[in-house]
This record gives structure tokens, sequence and C-alpha cells, in this order.
């Protein structure tokens, strides 16, 4: 369908939107970039004062660490045809492998084998083999970009960072779980009852989601801190110090996240139309079992998009981790905050640099798969209002 | 459905939200009425150390805290009324800068200061985020298919990378040593230090919010004006309405729920500004309502947490909640009415 004359536009207004479009994707991109180009160089290179200098990374090249052509061509096929085959034969495999009803599960394997392999390859058999190549093929051999890995070494590795994101994924998983089945009962509830205590109910929730964070936590403190004593006439002698523990702050930041997480679900049951579970009720169910056997199987778009939502809650979250977690138990946000009292040497800030960017890939990973998710999870919630 | 069915249901959420969330705040609203202290006595000590021909005594008052059989310090809770929130409020400087007609003295005090960056956070902001994200939305709408996916995948990076990671690549950018720092030193032939006054780091962190929050206000009006009635824009056309005309009349009010719902999110939430101070590390310079109560809850150097003034600022928080709530929740009981 071509457009009509008169809604056509300008040369010069096309121009000038194409203009700014660039220069936001650019705003956008660019500092997230920056940090992952920095990441990667030695901190003289990091913070150099050319831009130049910090893509090219002269003095990381001088100390031997580098890819040459070869390197850079050869990665970027296997990148390039990860990508191709997960978005390809990927689908394929896991409808063929999954017996029906599972494809959820079998896409959380599915991605994790995927990833597991990628990680395997890229970082396991590709080096050696291409040091081998580079060191007989000359000229082509030689480095040309400087990128160094010590830093994430040194991160992971040395400063132990892998304890704390597995406390970060014990912590998100937990919450995620929690709040989606906590959630899903509510919104369903919600959604198909239309007496004004769901609509209060609704209210008060609406005025928790505004309640700062920090107001909570100040009711907490005390009584998490004391806890042991306090439940001791009920559990006895092993009665827990709720302070620091993972479960504890789960449980805090489930309940934080079931305002906005009992809206959104109740926006998207209000989709599912009524008659599919008065069909059922005519049929002979209770409600629970017309959840359990007509609604479940037609509700996982809107629990997954919900589900993204709760996992951004928990994994970004720093004020409710740093205060009401100790130091074993921490997870990968409020951690990068002792990288802030260290930073003192130029290592020790690209050392947080590549803190951070490691807790920002998992997310990047994630707004590649739910693009779509999340994009009609932000709108399922404006629409309804 | 049956009343029983129901809180069935709705039990387990509510159950939480009161346990998490309700009885929280009565806590908190009690505890900024008191304080906790550990008792101590006062002893006197006296030292000696050993001289030529006599030794040398000292005695000096020592406050040392009351143990119980356990070793444990005792501590007890005292109803101290408004102390606490006159302490936060700092009423003493307050008295004497009004007194002595130094009226900028009062925005040195933190709570004040904080109360000032913070509204003037939220109310800055809000209109560069509606601005941006309804201009990013018309220009996507402009371009063709194929690039709209790549385009809404690069500009939700920002508004999904963690508040205080996000905040931290912008420091990073202009630390002293950054490379914008550099580019910008370069180009106006002078030295820059961003992060060492407070104009500066407030400016950065507008910058850094819109540029969090605008994704979320472009993917909220592109949905919205996929929907836009074309044929009120044809007769708007057939009517000589200029391009202008036609966005200020036919598509901003049809864009006006979804803008007031930005708006509402965008006001809790910015209230709530906390993680650019981590990030930009400005607690120095620029403090937040939010970081008030959170640094009051970290323990300082004894290791104690000043629990009863965090209390207290936590309860001159909310005030400000209520106001920005009295709107929306108006509106929703008026709809609310009307449908039932």
């Amino acid at each position: 369908m071509s457009t009509p004359r008169a809604l056509r536009q300008s040369l010069s207004l096309r121009a000038g939107s194409a203009a700014f479009l660039t220069f936001w994707c650019l705003l956008a991109a660019f500092p997230i970039v920056w940090i992952a180009v920095m990441s990667f160089k030695s901190p003289v290179d990091a913070f150099a004062p050319s831009a130049w200098d910090v893509i090219t990374g002269p003095e990381t090249r001088a100390r031997g660490n580098g890819l040459s052509l070869i390197d850079i061509v050869v990665g970027v096929i296997v990148l390039w045809q990860t990508i191709r085959i997960a978005m390809t034969r990927l689908p394929v495999w896991v409808a063929k492998a999954t017996p029906p009803g599972w494809i959820a599960i079998g896409w959380i394997f599915a991605a994790l084998a995927y990833g597991l392999a990628f990680v395997v390859v890229f970082f396991g058999i590709l080096p050696p083999v291409l040091g081998v190549i580079n060191s007989f093929t000359g000229p082509l051999g030689a480095p040309l970009l400087g990128l160094t890995t010590e830093h994430y070494q040194a991160v992971w590795v040395e400063n132990a960072f892998w304890q704390n994101f597995v406390n970060s994924m014990v912590v998100t998983f937990g919450v995620v779980t929690i709040s989606l089945t906590v959630g899903t009962l509510a919104g369903y509830g919600l959604a198909r009852s239309g007496s004004n205590l769901a609509f209060w109910l609704l209210i008060v929730a609406l005025i928790f989601r505004a309640l700062p964070h920090s107001v909570l936590v100040a009711g907490y403190l005390p009584w998490f801190i004391n806890s042991a004593e306090l439940l001791e006439p009920i559990l006895g002698e092993n009665a827990p110090t709720l302070y620091g523990q993972p479960l504890a702050v789960i449980a805090v930041l489930v309940s934080i996240n079931q305002p906005f997480t009992i809206w959104m679900l109740r926006s998207f049951f209000q989709n599912i139309p009524t008659e599919l579970d008065e069909a059922a009720r005519v049929d002979g169910c209770t409600h629970f079992q017309a959840f359990r056997w007509v609604i479940m199987p037609v509700m996982w778009p809107g629990v997954i998009t919900t589900g993204l939502f709760s996992f951004l809650l928990a994994y970004n979250d720093f004020l409710v981790t740093s205060l009401l977690l100790d130091a074993q138990n921490q997870t990968m946000v409020p951690a990068i905050a002792s990288y802030f009292n260290r930073e003192t040497t130029t290592t020790d800030q690209v050392e947080a640099v590549a803190a951070a960017v490691s807790i920002t890939a998992p997310l990047f990973l994630l707004v590649m798969v739910f693009q779509r998710q999340i994009v009609s999870g932000l709108t399922a919630g404006a629409v309804k209002g | 459905m049956k009343f029983r069915t129901f809180a069935m249901f709705v039990g387990p959420s509510v159950f939480l939200m009161l346990l998490f969330i309700a009885a929280p705040l009565i806590s908190v609203f009690i505890q900024s009425f008191q304080v906790t202290q550990p008792i101590v006595t006062t002893q006197e000590v006296e030292t000696c150390t050993p001289g030529f021909l006599t030794q040398t005594c000292t005695t000096e008052i020592k406050t040392v805290p009351t143990l119980d059989e356990n070793g444990k310090i005792v501590t007890e809770t005292n109803w101290v009324g408004w102390g606490s929130y006159a302490n936060v409020l700092g009423l003493d400087q307050m008295g004497t800068a009004i007194s002595e007609g130094r009226w900028g003295d009062i925005l040195q005090i933190d709570f004040w200061a904080a109360l000032r960056f913070t509204l003037m956070f939220t109310v800055v902001t809000l209109p560069l985020v509606l601005g941006v994200g309804l201009a990013i939305a018309l220009a996507v709408n402009n371009v063709s298919k194929a690039l709209k996916g790549p385009i809404i995948f690069v500009s939700l990076l920002p508004f999904i990378i963690t508040p205080v990671i996000g905040s931290l690549s912008i420091y990073w950018l202009f630390v002293g040593d950054g490379i914008l720092t550099t580019t910008l030193e370069r180009w106006l032939d002078r030295d820059l230090a961003l992060f060492a006054q407070g104009w500066t780091i407030e400016l950065l962190m507008y910058f850094y919010r819109v540029w969090h929050v605008a994704p979320f206000a472009f993917v909220i009006f592109y949905a919205g004006l996929q929907t836009v009635n074309q044929d009120t824009l044809e007769s708007a056309i057939i009517d000589g309405a200029s391009r202008f005309e036609r966005l200020r009349f036919v598509v901003v009010p049809h864009l006006m729920p979804l803008i007031i719902f930005v708006t509402i999110i965008h006001l809790m939430d910015s209230y709530r500004v906390f993680e650019e101070i981590v990030g930009f590390r400005a607690q120095a310079h620029v403090q937040s309502l939010q970081w008030l109560t959170y640094d009051l809850l970290q323990p300082d150097d004894a290791g104690n947490r000043a629990i009863s003034r965090a209390s207290a600022s936590a309860m001159l928080t909310m005030i400000g909640i209520v106001f920005l709530l009295i709107l929306p929740l108006r509106r929703t009981w008026r709809d609310h009415k009307g449908t039932s």
C-alpha cells in the first residue's frame, strides 16, 4: 500500500528524524559498549586520552596480548554461526527432543547446554588452536588489536566473584519462582472477582508499589538482627538470625515485588476470556481445577513476561541486598560496591569495569532472547492502566 | 466467585504483603518515636604507670557499657517523642538560620538539601523523559520495518541495565581520565573535574535518568502510536492541518492516557532516586531522601545503626508519597464508581 501524497514526509523531515534516531541509538549503546571495550584493555589503554588508543590498545598489544587478523575473522565467523544456529536449528531440535507440554523446561535446558557449548568452543578450544595457527602465518598472525582477559580472570577467580554470582542466582531464582507462584494465584483471583474487596486490594497494592524500599528496610533491620532471640520461644534452640540469610532476602524481595506482579498478571488474566473457565465449571470443575486444567495451559505468555520483570527486580536490586545480606552471602550488584573502597589504582578501576560488564552480560542476552515479551509486558501494564 | 475461593487464591499474596510491607510500616512508625541505646555507666578509673620515685597516677572518667550475664551489652529503649524527627529535620540549625535571616543555610541541613534535590530531580526529568520518549517513538514509527527490531533492541539496553551499573558506566566516561572528560578538555582547552562540585553531578544525574527511563516511555508511546485513528488523521489533513497541528491535536490527545501513565510511574520512581548516588559516589555533594535513610541504616564505625533517625527520615519520606498518589488515586476511585 503506497502512502497518500499528503501523508508523505518532506525530505528534510525524514533526514532529521533519521539523524535523531541514529544519535539516540549511539547515545543508548555508547556507555555500555564503551565499558565493554575498556574491560578488555590494560589499565593504561583503558584510560588512554585518545579514543583510538582505547579501541586498538597499543599498550595491551605491546605486552603480547592481542588478536591477529586471523583471530578476528575466525571469531566473527564462529559468533555469526552460533547466532544463526540458535535462530534456525535450535528451535527444531528442542521441538523434537522434548515431549509436548514440557517445551518451556526443554528450552531452559537447551539454552543452558547451548551456552555452555559455546563457552567451551569459544574460550576453551579456539584460543589454543588459533595460537598454533598464528605462530606460522607470519604477518597475518601478528597481533593487531590489543585485548586481554586478565581483568576477568582477576575478578572471577582471584576475587571469587563467582560466589557472588551463585548468590545472585540463588536469590533471583527464588524470587522469580515464589513470586510467580503466589502472584499467579492472586492475579487470577483478582481478575475473576468483581467484588469491592478485590478493588481495594489493588488500590492498596498500588500504594505499596510507591513505597521507597529504604522505608521497608528500616522496618526489617531491627527485627532481622534480633530474630534469633525473638523466635526462640517458638522455634527453640535453632532459631535463625534472619539477617544475612538469602532466604529472608528472597521473602522480602518477593513481597516488595508482589504489588507489581499481581497488577500485571491480573491484566493478563483479564485478557483470557471468562467463557473458558465458565465452560470448565459447567463441566463440574471446581475453581482450582478450572485454574489448573484450563487456565494454566494458556497463561504462559503472561507468566513469562511477569517473570522477566521479577527477574530484573531481584537481579538489579542494590538497596535491599546490600543492607540485609552479610559479606559472604553478598550478591553481585552490592559486591561491586566493595571495589569502590579499594579503587585506588587504575588496575582496580578496570577490574571494577570488568565486574560491571560481567553483571550486564546476562541482561544483554535476556533482552536478545525476550525482546518481544519485554515490550509486550511494558505495554500490557500501560494499556490497562 | 465465592468469598472463600477468592480468599484462598489471594491469601498467600496478601499474607506476604501484610507481613513484609504493612507490618514493617507500623514498626517503622513506632521506631521513629523510640531510641534504643546501650546502657552505660560512668566509672572513675585510676591508671598508674611506674615512674621514678613515685608512680604517676591519673584518674579519668570512662563510660562503660553495662554487660549482662552472657556478656552482651544491655540496651534500653526510651520513648523520645518527636526527638528523632527534630534531629533529622535539623530544627535547631533551622531555628538559628531563620532567626539570623540566613535562609540559604537551611539547605546546608542534610534533610532539606536531600528534599530539594529529590523534588528538583523529579520535576526536571519528567518533561525530558516524556519529550525524548515521544520523539524516539515518532522517529521509530518512520523507519522501515527491517530496522525497527534492532532499534528497539538497542533502545531497551539503557532501560534493562542494572541502575547502579548504568550510572557507573556513565561515571567512568566522565571520571577524571575518562574518555569524554579528556575529549571535552581538549575542546574547551581547560581542566574539568565533573565530580568535584554539586551542580555538574546533578546535571549528569538528570542525564542518566533520562537515558535510563526514556526507552520505557518510548516503548509505551510507540505501542500507542500504532492505534492512532487513521481516519481522524486524514480528515485533519483535509481540513488543512499542518504536520505539527496533527501531532498537537490528534496524536497527543490520543496518547494522553499513556502520557498520564508514564508520568505517574516516573513520579513514583524518581521520587525514590537512589542508585545514581551510589554509582556516581555523589554522597558528599548531593543526597536524596531515600539515600538519607539508607545512610542512616548503614552501620557506622562502631557498628551501630541509627535506626530511630532512619525511621523518622523514612516517615518523612512517606509524606511525599501521599502527595504523589492523591491524584492518581482520585482518578481510579472516580473510574471505579463510574463502572460499578
